[in-house]
């Protein structure tokens, strides 16, 4: 690889990863208050295609992005309705609300699809996302509020005893995390692949929810957990095209070196990395909110 | 009201399973898709056959589909969802659903199943398929005229015949009029990911690709290409208008006569088992429109006798001789390779730099 090859390279990876990043942030500060959302996908879908249409009929960004965001306001919204007030049970609201986001994107972007845009440059999104994961640590661990959402998530008790509304710091993360995955999905219908296809986000959602296990609710962790996996999914890639192999004196070299070996890797990568995170199960124990997925009501 | 029935369809959504019915009549035909109708690619051209079957026979048969239907157990559930709601002809439109039609078909023995690109046949299930490798074959050589890089970026997606077969028509042809052309191939291990074939494609190009070839479904990489400045060929279906300064032409797949064709022999009653692998000269396989900003009008012409030469027979995509890797003679001088081998086609040619994954 030389230099211009390597710069090639590392924009690619910037590029893909940075929705992955929104969206890994966005489930973080909803998780830290301790409510559960795998509607992550649905949200991204939901975002992507209002981003698109608005784009399309409006022809200005900036409404592409902000109807994007009201988007996903309005489909964690929903979920927060579900979960804060009726009480329901968090994991079976988000994976309905990821099937209801799947059908709704659909619907709404049906005579969209194949409209020709123009694509935005990604690269001020790159850097928002490093300037949001940073921000969010900032709120995490150095700030008041930061620390009662902490509270929240740890032990809604005690932070209802000492007087903190419980339910509206919990809609405020919910509604958070709702507009970062709407956010992360239109940066992928307009900047990433700037078209809208049904279900084009791809599994990216479910992705963005394995990196807050792997972060271990840590925003900074967000990004190396991202950029492991971007890294190595952009990598592989390039060995591909290269037409890597490995030297025969490495053990089961053909199975190292053959296409459905580097298709995995970055799962693999992943996975291996989350292994020795959790080989540790105090620290696991530690760091993930104590009251994650319980509901609260002021009885209790 | 029927607005009503629309969204409520669309909410009852299970799974990324979108059903949707039209009226009712007496024979239902039901399709089974592996991405949505609107990707513009593989799946859009199925649709735009059923659309075009349901057109011809009018009244005669009335026609549901599944969409997103994974290759695997899933595609049981979906299959046998429409066997059992009374469809009496069904089409699975990609090769990984091969075994599971062949249960669900056993299981149904009045109802008919057709199994696009694969070759396992029982008494109730045909198979059908396009010759899409003489349309790589035509690529190939305008590719191999245009090349600048002598690099040709392959975005393909599961090593099956089907690709493996595209990839090598394509090196015959363009080998033959570039010797010293090279091909990069990315296997992506996905039919639809718009993200990762743009990724793949930028991958090639950062690599010194400047024309990009795909055997996935979605305009994304020729999205890519246009915006890097190189140039690529549409996939499945005309993608010139979302990028038309690097779009050359596309190899279309026209299945509106055959699905029209097959659904009237059901309405007939004299369906039967068939085998079918159609190409240029019954119109399954047609090119899209040359992109003469990009090429000359020399180019063009060579193409167009080409198309002429194949739909005659004169020239044969893999006319011998024909050596593998290994530089074994598989197919003799004077010798065109026969179906069985073209139908399971797992080497690549002599001059490829690379491994195929078994």
């Amino acid at each position: 690889m030389n230099y211009l090859e390597f710069i090639g390279f590392l924009q690619i990876v910037l590029i893909a990863t940075t929705p992955v990043v929104f969206a890994g942030i966005g489930e973080l500060v909803t998780e830290k208050s301790g409510v559960l959302n795998l509607g992550v996908e649905g949200m991204m879908l939901v975002g992507a295609v209002t981003a698109f249409v608005t784009l399309v009929i409006t022809g200005s960004y900036l409404l592409a992005f902000l109807f994007s965001i009201f988007a996903g306001i309005f489909m964690s919204g929903l979920f927060a309705f579900l979960v804060l007030i009726l009480m329901s049970n968090q994991v079976a609201t988000g994976l309905s609300l990821t099937i209801f986001g799947i059908g709704l994107s659909s619907m709404i972007g049906k005579k969209y699809i194949g409209t020709p845009i123009d694509g935005l440059t990604p690269w001020y999104f790159v850097i928002l996302s490093f300037l949001i994961v940073f921000l969010v640590g900032y709120f995490f661990y150095k700030t008041k509020s930061g620390l009662i959402l902490r509270a929240v998530g740890e032990s809604h008790t005690s932070a209802h005893a000492l007087g903190y509304s419980v339910l509206k710091i919990r809609l405020l993360a919910i509604l958070f995390g709702g507009s970062m995955c709407a956010f992360a999905g239109s940066y992928i219908s307009i900047c990433y692949a700037p078209m809208w296809q049904e279900g084009m986000i791809a599994g990216r959602g479910w992705i963005a929810l394995a990196l807050v296990v792997f972060s271990t609710w840590k925003p900074s962790r967000i990004l190396i957990g991202a950029y492991i996996f971007g890294g190595t999914s952009i990598f592989q890639m390039h060995l591909q095209g290269k037409g890597f192999k490995f030297p025969h004196w490495v053990p089961f070299d053909d199975f190292f070196s053959s296409a459905p070996f580097f298709n995995m890797s970055p799962y693999l990568a992943t996975m291996i990395v989350l292994v020795i995170i959790s080989s540790n199960k105090l620290r696991i124990k530690l760091s993930a909110p104590a009251c994650l997925t319980m509901p609260f009501y002021k009885g209790s | 009201m029927i607005k009503f029935f629309k969204y409520f369809t669309i909410i009852l959504t299970f799974f990324g399973l979108t059903i949707s019915t039209a009226y009712s009549d007496p024979k239902k035909v039901g399709f089974i898709y592996i991405g949505p109708p609107g990707d513009h690619g593989w799946t859009y051209m199925h649709d735009q056959g059923r659309i075009h079957m349901e057109n011809q026979l009018g009244g005669a048969v009335t026609s549901t589909y599944i969409e997103g239907v994974p290759e695997n157990a899933d595609a049981v559930r979906a299959i046998r969802k429409l066997a059992s709601s009374g469809h009496d002809l069904i089409f699975t439109t990609s090769f990984n659903y091969m075994d599971q039609t062949l249960e669900v078909a056993k299981e149904f023995p009045n109802v008919m199943f057709e199994h696009a690109t694969g070759y396992k046949r029982a008494d109730n299930v045909s198979t059908y398929s396009a010759r899409f490798y003489e349309g790589r074959t035509i690529i190939g050589h305008i590719a191999g005229h245009l090349t600048t890089t002598d690099t040709v970026g392959y975005i393909a997606s599961f090593p099956i015949p089907e690709v493996v077969r595209g990839i090598n028509a394509f090196y015959l042809a363009a080998s033959k009029v570039n010797p010293g052309i090279k091909i990069k191939v990315i296997w992506a291990f996905t039919w639809y990911d718009p993200g990762k074939e743009a990724d793949a494609a930028n991958t090639l190009i950062n690599q010194g690709a400047d024309i990009i070839v795909q055997h996935t479904d979605t305009f994304a990489p020729c999205q890519a290409a246009e915006k890097a400045g190189v140039l690529a060929f549409g996939q499945a279906s005309n993608q010139e208008e979302f990028c038309p300064n690097a779009h050359l032409t596309a190899i279309e797949d026209v299945w509106g006569p055959y699905y029209a064709a097959r659904a009237q022999a059901v309405v007939d009653g004299t369906w039967s088992s068939t085998e079918t692998w159609h190409g240029m000269d019954k119109g399954m396989v047609v090119m899209s429109p040359y992109n003469a900003k990009l090429m000359s009008a020399d180019l063009i012409q060579e193409a167009i006798n080409m198309e002429v030469a194949i739909k005659d027979g004169s020239l044969h995509p893999f006319a011998g001789p024909i050596y593998n890797q290994a530089g074994e003679l598989v197919v003799p001088e004077g010798q065109n390779a026969d179906d069985g081998m073209l139908a399971g086609m797992n080497f690549y040619v002599q001059g490829i730099d690379d491994e195929l994954p078994q």
